[in-house]
Formats: C-alpha cells, sequence, structure tokens
C-alpha cells in the first residue's frame, strides 16, 4: 500500500537477519468503553501503556480530546490514537471556523474513518468516539480498517469482552447520570481486573448538553503499596575515623554578561 | 455416484453426494491415526462451587466449523453420585472419554468393595491421560470441567487439552473466560460462599451474555448440579433475551 511498507520490510529482514528483533510498537493494551445515557455520554478508560510485556506507562491518559463537545478514546498502537485524534481534532477546529458552527460527532467519525480506511489498518487505531451536539448524543466505535458501528454502548481493546459483558448484564436505555458513571465504571474495573493489558485507574468523560466533567482519575483502584520497611543506613552506621577539611580557594578571571532578548 | 456431467459446484472439487477423500500427502498410506483438528466442537463450559455443592453449565450445540450443527446434544454427563463433568472441544473425543468413564464407573462397582471414585480422583486421573495423550501428539481435544461434592466438600476443576490443571471456585473454558469469568468472579470476591440459589442466578446471567457475544453459542443449555443428595442434570433450558436495544440501532454513522 505504503512505499514505507517496503522500506520497514527490509529493515526488519535485514535486522532478524542479524538475530535481533525490532522494539514492538508500544500498545495500549486497553480498556476503553463508552455509553449513551439519559442526558448524554459518559467515556470510560483504564490507564495502562504497555510495551510487550511491561507496563510502559502506569498512567497514560487514553480519553482524547477533539473539540469543546467530543471527546474519543483510543485503543491500539498509542502513537497511532494520539495523533490521529489530534489531526482530527486540528481539522475539525478549521472546519468548525469555516461553518460558524459547533462541531458534529458525525463530522468527526467521518474524518477519522476516511484517514483511517486510505491507510488500510496500518494505522493500529481503534476509538470509542462520543459527543454531544446540536442534535443529541452520539457514540461510535471506529475500527483500524475504517468500518465504524452507531450504538448505545461500545467496549473497544484487549479488555472490551470482560467490559462488555458488565454492560451486556446490565444495560438499560436512559439511565441516570450516577447510574452510567457506575456502571461505566465498572465495566473498566473489570477489564481492569480481568485483562492483563489493562490496569491501574479508571479515567471518565461525562459530556452533557452544557457541560463535560473529564475526571481523571475518577477512581484509582490501584494504589501503589507503602513500603513496609526502610534501607536507609542511620547516621553514624559507619564511624568517622578523621576529618579533614580542605578550602578550595578561587579566583574570578573573567565576567562576561550577556542580555536575554525578551523584546 | 459419478458426478459426472452431473451438478459440479467447484472444479477439481467433490459433488454432493459423492464419496470424496481428502487430498493426502505424497507417500502417506493408511488413515489418519492421531486427532489433528477438531471437527464437531462444543463451546464454553461454566463451573460454580457453592455452599453445599457445585454447578456446572454448557449449551447443548454441536458447531460443525461456523455451522450450528447438531442443536440437541449433551455436553454435560454425570459420573457418578459425587461427580459431574462437562466438556468442550471436539465432541466425539468427549463421547469416547465419556465411554471410557462410565465403564471405569461401572468396572469399579462390579469390585464391590463400597468405595466410589471421589471428584478430585476422577480429576487426577483425567489430568495424567489428557497429559500423556498430549505427550504422545495425540490429544482428546477438549476442555473439560469436572465438579463434585465429597465428604462435605464441594470440588470445581478445570483440565485442557495440554494437561493444564487447576482448581478454583468459578470455572469457566473457551470464550466463557473472557465473557463470564470476569462477572463470577465480581460475585465471588464479595460473597466466597454462595447459595444455591445464587450460584444457580449467576450461571444464568453469565449463559445469558455468552449467548449475546459468543458467535458459536446457543440459547439452550443443561446445568448439571452436584449436592449432598446427588447429581440433577435439569434442561433444556433458555435464556430470556431483551432485543429492546435494537430500537436505538440505525445505521452504522
Amino acid at each position: 500500500a505504503l512505499p514505507i511498507c517496503r522500506r520497514n520490510a527490509l529493515l526488519e529482514a535485514e535486522f532478524s537477519d542479524k538475530g535481533h528483533t525490532l522494539p514492538t510498537a508500544r500498545k495500549t493494551g486497553t480498556t476503553i468503553v463508552g455509553l449513551v445515557f439519559k442526558d448524554g455520554i459518559v467515556l470510560g478508560a483504564d490507564t495502562r501503556a504497555t510495551e510487550g510485556m511491561i507496563v510502559a506507562d502506569k498512567n497514560c491518559s487514553k480519553i482524547h480530546y477533539i473539540s469543546p463537545n467530543i471527546y474519543c478514546c483510543g485503543a491500539g498502537t498509542a502513537a497511532d490514537t494520539e495523533m490521529t485524534t489530534q489531526l482530527i481534532s486540528s481539522n475539525l477546529e478549521l472546519h468548525s471556523l469555516s461553518t460558524g458552527r459547533l462541531p458534529r460527532v458525525a463530522t468527526a467519525n467521518r474524518m477519522l474513518k476516511q484517514m483511517l480506511f486510505r491507510y488500510q489498518g496500518y494505522i493500529g487505531a481503534a476509538l470509542v468516539l462520543g459527543g454531544f451536539d446540536y442534535s443529541g448524543p452520539h457514540l461510535y466505535s471506529i475500527y483500524p480498517h475504517g468500518s465504524t458501528d452507531k450504538l448505545p454502548y461500545v467496549t473497544m481493546g484487549s479488555g472490551s469482552l470482560a467490559a462488555m459483558a458488565v454492560f451486556e448484564d446490565r444495560f438499560k436505555p436512559d439511565l441516570e447520570e450516577e447510574e452510567a458513571k457506575l456502571l461505566v465504571r465498572d465495566a473498566i474495573a473489570s477489564g481492569i481486573y480481568n485483562d492483563l493489558g489493562s490496569g491501574s485507574n479508571i479515567d471518565l468523560c461525562v459530556i452533557t448538553k452544557n457541560k463535560v466533567d473529564y475526571l481523571r482519575p475518577h477512581d484509582v483502584a490501584n494504589k501503589k503499596g507503602v513500603r513496609a520497611g526502610s534501607y536507609k543506613y542511620k547516621k553514624g552506621t559507619t564511624g568517622v575515623l578523621t576529618e579533614k577539611v580542605t578550602k578550595w580557594e578561587l579566583d574570578v578571571m573573567e565576567e562576561i554578561v550577556q542580555t536575554m532578548d525578551i523584546s | 455416484m459419478e458426478g459426472s456431467g452431473g451438478l459440479r459446484f467447484w472444479s477439481g472439487g467433490p459433488a454432493p453426494g459423492e464419496l470424496y477423500t481428502l487430498p493426502r500427502k505424497e507417500g502417506s498410506c493408511g488413515p489418519l491415526t492421531r486427532t489433528l483438528n477438531p471437527m464437531v466442537t462444543g463451546t464454553s463450559v461454566l463451573g460454580v462451587k457453592f455452599d453445599g455443592g457445585v454447578i456446572i453449565a454448557a449449551d447443548m450445540l454441536g458447531s460443525y466449523g461456523s455451522l450450528a450443527r447438531f442443536r440437541n446434544i449433551s455436553r454435560v454427563m454425570k459420573v457418578n453420585d459425587t461427580t459431574i463433568l462437562g466438556a468442550s472441544g471436539d465432541y466425539a473425543d468427549y463421547l469416547y472419554l465419556k465411554q471410557v468413564l462410565e465403564q471405569m464407573v461401572i468396572d469399579e462397582e462390579l469390585i464391590g468393595d463400597g468405595h466410589k471414585y471421589s471428584p478430585k480422583a476422577i480429576y487426577s486421573w483425567l489430568t495424567r491421560v489428557l497429559y500423556n495423550r498430549r505427550s504422545r501428539m495425540n490429544p482428546l481435544w477438549n476442555t473439560v470441567v469436572i465438579g463434585g461434592f465429597y465428604n462435605g466438600e464441594s470440588f470445581l476443576g478445570y483440565i485442557d487439552k495440554l494437561g493444564v490443571a487447576y482448581q478454583g471456585p468459578t470455572i469457566a473454558t473457551g470464550f466463557g473466560a473472557y465473557l463470564a469469568q470476569p462477572l463470577m468472579r465480581e460475585v465471588i470476591e464479595k460473597k466466597p460462599l454462595l447459595t444455591k440459589d445464587e450460584a444457580r442466578h449467576l450461571v444464568e446471567r453469565c449463559m445469558k451474555v455468552l449467548y449475546y457475544r459468543d458467535a458459536r453459542s446457543y440459547n439452550r443449555y443443561e446445568i448439571a448440579t452436584v449436592t449432598e443428595h446427588g447429581v440433577e442434570i435439569e434442561g433444556p433450558l433458555s435464556s430470556e433475551t431483551n432485543w429492546d436495544v435494537a430500537h436505538l440501532v440505525s445505521g452504522f454513522e
């Protein structure tokens, strides 16, 4: 599809000939969810970023800003989700200035899917896009190859099955805000505790007609343990036998003053 | 049954009704001597321990790849009055195992010394059987859940085709591990000792979610319960599904 793919394939072959493997792209493992409730949208995400089997970031932010009324959760390759959402956010702001209107979620959806399809799945971004525009609350899930679904509740990422099980068990249309937040929190928690690719804390984003609550963190589900003992040696552990203080005499040779241009 | 001049759906392939032998490697004669791929398969099996016994549940579908071929097969069995077993994976291998196990139980009865196989004994034996089969590169392509109630204690274990074996308060095979296990763990962690009704309710909730989200599941299942009173296999049961959410879905953008 792209010339860069051929170059990457050549580099990879060269590398493995020498017996090394290229570093894997940092993925977000991830559990991300979204649901439509009575007054709007609730988006949820965990905060663990993995590099293979190692946790690269214990508290990364997976709920990205698209516009004042639209936010987007991202799973898959971390760089891809970040750059893709930033690009569409930027273009959507320009578009919004051009139309003179508050951006619509369907517009962000269309822009995202058209870009992802163009890259034939090579941009590994799986997104949960949610927002509240002139025509009400809307929730989409967008897959790396560019397909989209418009649904009342969605989950993505390696923890998506754990989270979806919670949604399928307890989702009802027209939930109240507190019920919706609890359901989203529980779905992410299910992903955090049952999926190894997800972990740490739970971030929430509640989008309604007039306000956005970006709750980061909403729930610190995994606090770092307090160390039980101290390995610091007390002062005086090593006995001091002799002490000799030598002053280091310094003369000023040259002094140059350069003013900073603060105009 | 010659297919020449008859209906040919694809060139180089068999016509319907025609005898067909699978293509074999050059120089290899004779029948297949070991299991390579599962044919008719069963999906998830769930197991939950409760105060006074164990519940095992499995749907009644035998899939042939993506075809819902056999919609009324039983994947749970009574081993003896203290042990029940549920199997996922290849159905033929399960039936073979069932036959061997049933004969073993009969033979033990015939010894007439009053002893019966305990759930742990069956579990231990089956672990060794499955592991040895895998070591000879001829596995029984199953994942088995064994439940029992013996000497006032509940038993619940999992064994797969590689011989991986472990026990726990909740067990799920296949898709159940991803969809049902999170739900089961949430209940058990809050309340480690469930009543029979609570365990039953949990299993029913999980079977519903599996029917919603496992593409090889079926809304017809059996529940096997073992308590001090013996074994009871109920079925066929069905989940009450709610498709109201369909009214909120229109198009994909």
